[in-house]
Order: structure tokens, then C-alpha cells, then sequence
């Protein structure tokens, strides 16, 4: 009985390795994906394998860091695209980790929108191109509060009404790149005056807020344990649909936006299939399923008119004509890095 | 095999002699899991951070001095000694401190209680203590706060039977924080000082009122001695989890303020990590609960060799 069992787990496992072994080959005809969780509908991912005859194969992340760490750690070679987040495009790229390609290798590079050609973290699109992108600001309650919500003074600086009934992200380069915004300065200074003047304005601003709270900013505003609150804009949207009264604020000082991006890896074992998969996620039939079922924005042109009524006129998705522009949040170098460690410690000490 | 075994159980030379042996599992687990983890801290303690996590092979005491000396935000001002860190570690434990005392009010008297019944119902008792903690830690905290927010339960029905007139404000105070420690860790208590005073010999308390001792007497001088192993037992198994937990400071207190779980949590977390400074945060901790332990030993022993 042993001796069959034995027999049985050498079988399955000889069998197991047959078939890994099979989905890593680079043969022609294979991709292999490095994706976020629950991030790309299986339809688009079917219609790309039959159209061009590739097997598609895809390994899921749920963190920048956790994607950074996989390649470093021996996994690069054996995927041909991922898809980090913007800050995470330029580490990754001084990490060299990326490969890059010319715009003449993806005939529909000019669909992608003129705003998302030039992008801080991959001037001129060479290792990148637009995955879904959103923005990061704050809610509040309007069964609540009334007043004009498009300030960043509702956080950092609130009327009665709000004071000690705020929700804070948890996350550091969140909260200190909406205060230096906020400021009006720049997100990885070393000028020591605008350094105190962060310190101070957060120091002031800390006693009137309740909470630190991330994964529950959606939550703490639905349960009425916040009337406002820094949140992402899908997560706002989401608690609109719950039936309460959040209104998404897009301010005028400016706001946090993030974009996801499918990136070209070093040493791709498939990389014309790679580029063939980036030319079609360009094309806004597919690029409009993936924005359907993700409930963000794609950065490409003619895939508005694809989508979904409530999508295409979410307050959330779609920021007010006159709003600024937004802003990503900035890679520092180490020394200044420091500081902004320094100056979140004093915050929560 | 089975004349081994006898030889096992009746001679107890043969046992003695197979000792090293048979201790050989539990060793290995402990090496393994426990002082090499405990030893790997020691060191990366004493390297270097990189950037965005990890750290470099180079002796450095950059950890120890940033969590005892303060250079200003810009690191070029004279050192003077940094009381941040020490604060944090104040805080929790006097936040330890108070959720142990809080176990201990309530806790004696439901040890009491259930000692005190029949021998056949105080199965049943502690299995009712120990019911709700078949739920995960994190469910059961995420209930509280469910339970104690503005618009819950609890205020609702405070309101609804006219006990107040306006909902008390919990949620996000320290007041939260101590009730869900005190809710979390109650049975570490209660089944210690249980143990204990199921041993107990009630005929001494006879024995004491026989002798004219008050009911309070009683229980100062005869009760409390007899039982103190189970409440100092008790006292432990509360103190040193509440010293580092952090998810009802961060789900019931808002994260508004680093406790001890969570200072170190944020050095290993993401992009603004500091390996080194986490681990020394840790060794800090570990020598300081050490410490008390060891001074608590000493004087049990100095009490034990003076009687």
C-alpha cells in the first residue's frame, strides 16, 4: 500500500514538472504574465490567445514591493510583463529590471491619450504603456457638511463641523504628498523652511483627526465613523453605491493621482509576444473590457464611448473641467527619503 | 520494541538514560524557531539599512542611536537623549499595565465563582469562558468596534432604555483600546487563577473563620498567598501580549499613535522600511521584558531562601 502510494506522488509529481515545465518553455507561441489580483478580465485574456495563437499563462501580486521583490529574488527571465505602479516603473527601471522598446514596435502607440505620453516615471512611454490609472483625495459626508469641499483645508486645516470626525490614510507617501500639495510645495524637498512648515501643519492638523485607516477608509465613512476622509477614488465610488451621501472631491490645490502600467521585463523569454500583447491592450475594444471590469480609467484613446453608462458619468472617474492637474507621488533619493521618514515618525510618535 | 518499552516505563535508570534522546524534538524546535529567529534579529540589528528595505552587511549601531538619541529633523544638531521611543514603550506599557489590572478586578472573582461550583458544572463554566474565542482575534475585534461606535448597538440600546441622552463616544480612545485588550486577553486570566483555586483546600478558609478571621482576612491572608502562583501566572500571560498588540490600538484607537506592535510593524512594511531599526526595536523590548522577569525570579528566590 505505502509502496503504491510512494509510487502514485512520484508520478504526479514527475507529472507536474512536465506540465510547469511546459508553460515556462519560451517556445514560440507563449506569455507569460506577472499581474495584480483580480485585475484583467478572463475574456480579453481568451480573445488574445485565440487571436494570435498564444498560450497566455499569468502568476498574481498584491504589492509593488512584492512584484520588485519576486523578479530580484530569480524570477526575472521568466516573465515577459508586469504591471507596476507608476513609482514603482521608475525603481524598477533603476533596479534594471526593465527592457524598453521604440513606439515603432506597437502600432497603436498613438492611441495612447497625449497627457499620458509624457509621464514623470517614463518620459516618452520606452519601458511602459498605460494600464488603468485613479486619484487619490479625500470624501466627505453631505448629509454633514455643506460648505465647499474643493480645498485640501477640509483635511488639513477643517471647519468645526469636521474637526475631530476625519479619517486619515495610513500610509505615509499618501498623506505627506496631499500636504505638500496642500502646501504648495514640492514632494521631495530638502529645503529645511518648507520641511518645518509640513512638520508643523501636520503636528497642527493631527488632533483633529479620528483615525489612521486604509483598508477601512471606505468603511469608517459608510458607518458614519468619519464624515470625511482621505480615500481613493474607486473606493468613494463604491461607498456612494452603498447608498450614503459621500461626495468625491476633486480640489483646487490639487490631488494625488496613481497609474498602473504594463512594463517590458529584462531577459522577456517571449518578447514579440509581449509587444503584440501591449499592442492589443491599446486598442480601446480591449482596453474598455479591462476598464469595465476594473472600474478605473484607461489611458487610451476612444475607449470612453466603450464603457458602461455609470462609468462614463461617475463623478469620481471624472474630475470637474476645471480642475488642476494631479500629481504623482514623487521617488525621493535616500537622504531625503530620511526626512520625510523623520517627519512621519514625529506624526504618529 | 515492547520489552523497550517497559523498560522505559518501570526502570527508571533506563529512562534517565534515554533522557538527551527523547528530549532531542523539543530542542530542535526550540533551537530552530526560536533562538536562531531571536539570534538573526540580534545581528541584522547591528547592520546597516538599505534603502527601501533589507539591509547591508556592515556592522553599524545607526539603529541603537537613532532610538535613543535625538539629532534634530535634519540630523546635524547636538545629540540629546531621545525620549520618542521610550515614550512609545511607556505608553504600552502602562496601556499593559492597566489591561492586567482590569483582567485581574474582573478576572479573581469569575475564577472564584467557577471554582466554587459543583464539580460537575464547572466544566460547563469554562467552556462558556473559553466559547467566544473560538472567533478570530481580528473578527472579534472588528466586532467591538462594530459594537461600540456612535450609531451601534450599544449606544442604541443605552439611548432606547433612557440610561443617557447622548451617545458615549468610544471609538478612537484609549478607552476603546483598553476594552478591547481587557475583552481579548480576559480567559488568560480567568483559567490560570481557575487552575489555582481549584487546588485550593477550602478547609483552610474553615480554619481561618474557626480562628475569628474576618471574610476579608480570610482572603487577604489565607486565599491570596495560596493562589498567587495562578494570578502571577495570570498577570504574565496578560501583560506581555497587550505589550505588543496592535490591532486593537489600530482598529479601536485609530492609529493615531505608535504603540510598540505597531512602530516595529512600520519598520518592515514597504518602501519606508528600516530593518535594523525594527530589529533593535525588538532586541529593546525582549531585554526589558527579560529584565523584569529575571528581577521577579530573583526576588521570589530571595522570599523563598528568607522563610
Amino acid at each position: 500500500m505505502k509502496q503504491r502510494f510512494t509510487t502514485k506522488l512520484i508520478q504526479s509529481a514527475v507529472a507536474a514538472a512536465f506540465v510547469l515545465s511546459a508553460n515556462t518553455a519560451s517556445a514560440e507561441g507563449s506569455l507569460s504574465i506577472y499581474h495584480w489580483f483580480e485585475y484583467i478580465p478572463q475574456e480579453v485574456l481568451d480573445k488574445f490567445s485565440k487571436e494570435y495563437d498564444v498560450e497566455v499563462t499569468m502568476d498574481t501580486y498584491d504589492s509593488n514591493e512584492s512584484l520588485l521583490a519576486t523578479l530580484k529574488a530569480g524570477k526575472l527571465g521568466s516573465y515577459d510583463v508586469a504591471v507596476p505602479g507608476d513609482y514603482m516603473v521608475e525603481i524598477m527601471r533603476n533596479e534594471g529590471v526593465l527592457d524598453s522598446f521604440e513606439p515603432s514596435d506597437l502600432s497603436n502607440f498613438g492611441n495612447i491619450m497625449d497627457q499620458w505620453l509624457d509621464v514623470s516615471f517614463d518620459p516618452g512611454r520606452k519601458n511602459s504603456i498605460p494600464y488603468q490609472w485613479g486619484s487619490t483625495s479625500f470624501s466627505v459626508n453631505r448629509d454633514m457638511y455643506d460648505g465647499d469641499i474643493r480645498t485640501t483645508d477640509i483635511i488639513f486645516n477643517p471647519p468645526e463641523e469636521l474637526a475631530g470626525k476625519i479619517n486619515m490614510l495610513d500610509s505615509q507617501g499618501e498623506v505627506l504628498a496631499l500636504a505638500s500639495i496642500h502646501l504648495g510645495i514640492p514632494q521631495c524637498s530638502s529645503d529645511r523652511d518648507q520641511l518645518k512648515a509640513l512638520n508643523a501643519l501636520l503636528q497642527e492638523a493631527k488632533p483633529k483627526w479620528a483615525s489612521f485607516n486604509s483598508d477601512g477608509a471606505k468603511d469608517v465613512l459608510v458607518s458614519g465613523d468619519a464624515v470625511a476622509g482621505m480615500i481613493y477614488n474607486g473606493f468613494s465610488a463604491k461607498a456612494r453605491n452603498e447608498g450614503v451621501n459621500i461626495e468625491y472631491s476633486y480640489p483646487k490645490e490639487g490631488f494625488i493621482v496613481w497609474m498602473d502600467n504594463v512594463v517590458l521585463l529584462k531577459d522577456a523569454p517571449n518578447r514579440d509576444n509581449a509587444l503584440k500583447f501591449m499592442n492589443f491592450l491599446l486598442e480601446p475594444e480591449n482596453m474598455a473590457a479591462i476598464t469595465n471590469f476594473a472600474q478605473y480609467t484607461a489611458g487610451v484613446k476612444g475607449v470612453n464611448e466603450l464603457l458602461t453608462e455609470a462609468l462614463k458619468t461617475s463623478p469620481e472617474s471624472n474630475p470637474p473641467a476645471d480642475a488642476p492637474a494631479g500629481s504623482f507621488i514623487a521617488v525621493c533619493d535616500e537622504a531625503t527619503q530620511k526626512l520625510y521618514d523623520q517627519i512621519w515618525t514625529n506624526l504618529k510618535k | 520494541m515492547s520489552t523497550k518499552l517497559n523498560n522505559i516505563v518501570s526502570g527508571n535508570a533506563t529512562f534517565h538514560h534515554q533522557r538527551h534522546k527523547l528530549l532531542l524534538p523539543a530542542w530542535l524546535v526550540i533551537c530552530l524557531l526560536l533562538v536562531v529567529p531571536v539570534l538573526m534579529m540580534l545581528v541584522y540589528s547591528f547592520l546597516t539599512k538599505e534603502f527601501r528595505g533589507g539591509v547591508i552587511w556592515e556592522f553599524s549601531l545607526a539603529a541603537y542611536d537613532q532610538f535613543f538619541f535625538d539629532r534634530g529633523l535634519f540630523g546635524d544638531e547636538p545629540a540629546k537623549i531621545d525620549w520618542t521611543y521610550m515614550r512609545i514603550y511607556a505608553r504600552s506599557a502602562l496601556q499593559a499595565f492597566i489591561a492586567s489590572v482590569l483582567c485581574l478586578v474582573i478576572g479573581f472573582p469569575t475564577a472564584y465563582f467557577i471554582a466554587t461550583r459543583s464539580v460537575r458544572s464547572r466544566p460547563v463554566w469554562v467552556f462558556l469562558i473559553t466559547i467566544p474565542y473560538w472567533v478570530n482575534l481580528l473578527i472579534r475585534t472588528v466586532s467591538m468596534k462594530f459594537m461600540i461606535r456612535d450609531s451601534g448597538p450599544l449606544n442604541t440600546w443605552l439611548l432606547q432604555a433612557g440610561i443617557i441622552d447622548q451617545p458615549i463616544h468610544l471609538i478612537n480612545t484609549n478607552i476603546a483600546v483598553q476594552l478591547g485588550l481587557f475583552y481579548s486577553y480576559l480567559p488568560f486570566m480567568v483559567l490560570p487563577i481557575y487552575a489555582s483555586i481549584e487546588r485550593y483546600d477550602f478547609s483552610l478558609s474553615e480554619a481561618a473563620s474557626d480562628l475569628y478571621a474576618s471574610k476579608w482576612t480570610t482572603l487577604r491572608r489565607v486565599i491570596l498567598p495560596a493562589v498567587k502562583p495562578g494570578i502571577i501566572a495570570g498577570c504574565i500571560l496578560v501583560f506581555v501580549p497587550s505589550l505588543g498588540a496592535f490591532l486593537a490600538p489600530d482598529l479601536l484607537g485609530g492609529a493615531k499613535n505608535f504603540m510598540i506592535g505597531s512602530l516595529i510593524e512600520e519598520q518592515f512594511k514597504g518602501n519606508a522600511g528600516n530593518w535594523p531599526f525594527g530589529a533593535a526595536s525588538s532586541m529593546i523590548l525582549l531585554a526589558i521584558v527579560m529584565g523584569v522577569l529575571l528581577l521577579y525570579a530573583r526576588n521570589e528566590t530571595n522570599a523563598a531562601g528568607s522563610r
